[in-house]
């Protein structure tokens, strides 16, 4: 499983790293989305899945390669 | 097409105008009549909002004449100056989006965590120490929010009186226009007065950090107006809300005593169940937009049923129960897009720490009148309770 971000997307709002704060963190100064782990394991396939689909600015793509 | 006039006051507490659901269930794009005459689009779906929500050709500025308005009259504009971010698009609102968020990340609310809990502590104590009953609204829902967002925008909190009846009188509907005018000039000038206050003398809050990271006065005044009138009435509506349905239905109450860490999912769905700023992510088309079959033209004004959609029992099963444990998250409370809720975290936090401790420390909370007397603001733009009398069994 691999994470692409679009920062240009990202509105700060922090519902990934709700969902899945292993994966996701946010930059202090503008609260944009930091990736924390690009290759998760799968076991986090769920909340990842789940922050991708939470996301308000539709920012996250879950890929499988 | 022939429209239908839209049903703008709740008639229940607990679901959506059941016009709003009729509209969801037969296709979810409906032509409809505002009250004032007006024509507009109202959305119900979920998946239409969301998708109209992240498209760039729906525009979210309230000061366009033809964004949709839910009173009955026309009100003159209040001429406060600057722009605020709910009525910002893009490219104007990400620069400054981004100038705000890093006050309201996850770490950032976290950190007020002890402070939010002193606060809803103290308020407990000064309630219990206090004649009863007592209307909680008063008490307890909206000092809660109100002590917070004045700390942080380093606000006297002995303001917060002038605060809280201008911000009701701004979202009743039913305020008159020179009244509202009045209402708004008088909130503007409060707010260049305190911005001028911390130009000259910088304090240890959001507003001083703007200003010295060379925010334009008019922005930062803008960002004054937003976030305190924004701070007050949401999240003490959902307090009174979220306490009464609590005192209601006991079960609810007694699960919720059993497992304080459940509290961050209840919190969501009493955020979904009552999705108290409707109309909230209504917008106006730019462009001419096909949305599943429909064209919307340029310049068509869009309403929001977000309660409607909330309610759908296609993403939400049995969407009209309550379930505190339901773990889904996906509603659109807060919104969806560019424009949700900038403060949603610090919400959560401070709804989870009022209900793991007000009804854990009060026990004996109860309601001082018979439910069907408690007044709901069916007239309001943000949902919630007028009054809520209570009263506890006082200590021997």
């Amino acid at each position: 499983m691999r994470i692409l971000l679009d920062e240009d997307k990202c509105v700060g709002a922090g519902q990934c790293v709700l969902a899945a704060g292993e994966v996701f963190d946010q930059r202090d100064e503008d609260g944009i989305v930091v990736l924390l782990d690009g290759h998760p394991d799968e076991a986090r396939r769920g909340e990842v899945e789940t922050a991708a689909q939470l996301c308000p600015g539709q920012a996250i793509e879950v890929r499988t390669d | 097409m022939t429209s239908q006039p839209l049903q703008v006051a709740r008639t229940c507490p607990y679901a959506p105008p059941a016009q709003h659901v009729e509209m969801r269930d037969n296709g979810g794009i409906t032509r409809v009549r505002l009250p004032n005459g007006r024509e507009a689009w109202a959305l119900s779906r979920m998946d239409h909002l969301r998708a109209m929500l992240s498209d760039p050709r729906f525009s979210s500025d309230r000061d366009n004449p033809h964004y949709p308005s839910f009173r009955a009259d026309e009100v003159p504009p209040s001429g406060g100056g600057g722009r605020m971010l709910i009525n910002m698009d893009p490219p104007e609102h990400g620069p400054a989006r981004r100038a705000i968020t890093g006050e309201f990340t996850l770490r950032r609310v976290a950190e007020l965590r002890p402070r939010i809990q002193e606060i809803v502590d103290e308020l407990i104590d000064a309630m219990l120490a206090g004649p009863q009953p007592v209307d909680l609204v008063r008490a307890f829902s909206l000092p809660v929010p109100s002590l917070v967002i004045c700390e942080m925008l380093g606000v006297p909190y002995t303001d917060h009186d002038f605060f809280q009846a201008h911000t009701a009188t701004m979202v009743n509907r039913d305020t008159p226009p020179d009244e509202m005018q009045k209402t708004m000039q008088a909130l503007w000038l409060y707010m260049a007065e305190l911005v001028q206050g911390k130009s000259r003398e910088p304090g240890d809050d959001v507003l001083s950090r703007q200003l010295a990271d060379g925010a334009a006065p008019e922005d930062v005044i803008a960002l004054a107006f937003l976030l305190l009138v924004a701070g007050h009435e949401t999240t003490a509506n959902m307090i009174s809300l979220g306490v009464l349905t609590l005192l209601e239905r006991p079960e609810h109450l007694a699960a919720l005593l059993a497992d304080p860490s459940g509290t961050p999912m209840a919190v969501e769905e009493l955020l979904r169940y009552f999705t108290i700023v409707e109309f909230g992510n209504s917008r106006v088309a730019t462009d001419d937009v096909e949305l599943a079959g429909t064209t919307i033209r340029a310049g068509e004004a869009v309403v929001s049923l977000t309660n409607a959609a909330n309610h759908d029992p296609e993403v939400f099963p049995e969407a009209d129960q309550l379930k505190l444990d339901r773990g889904a998250r996906n509603h659109l409370a807060f919104g969806y897009g560019r424009h949700q809720c900038l403060g949603q975290n610090l919400a959560r936090l401070e709804l989870e720490i009022v209900f793991n401790t007000l009804l854990r420390r009060v026990p004996s909370l109860r309601l001082a009148v018979p439910a069907e007397e408690v007044p709901f603001k069916d007239d309001a733009e943000i949902y919630g309770i007028h009054r809520l009398p209570v009263a506890w069994d006082a200590r021997p």
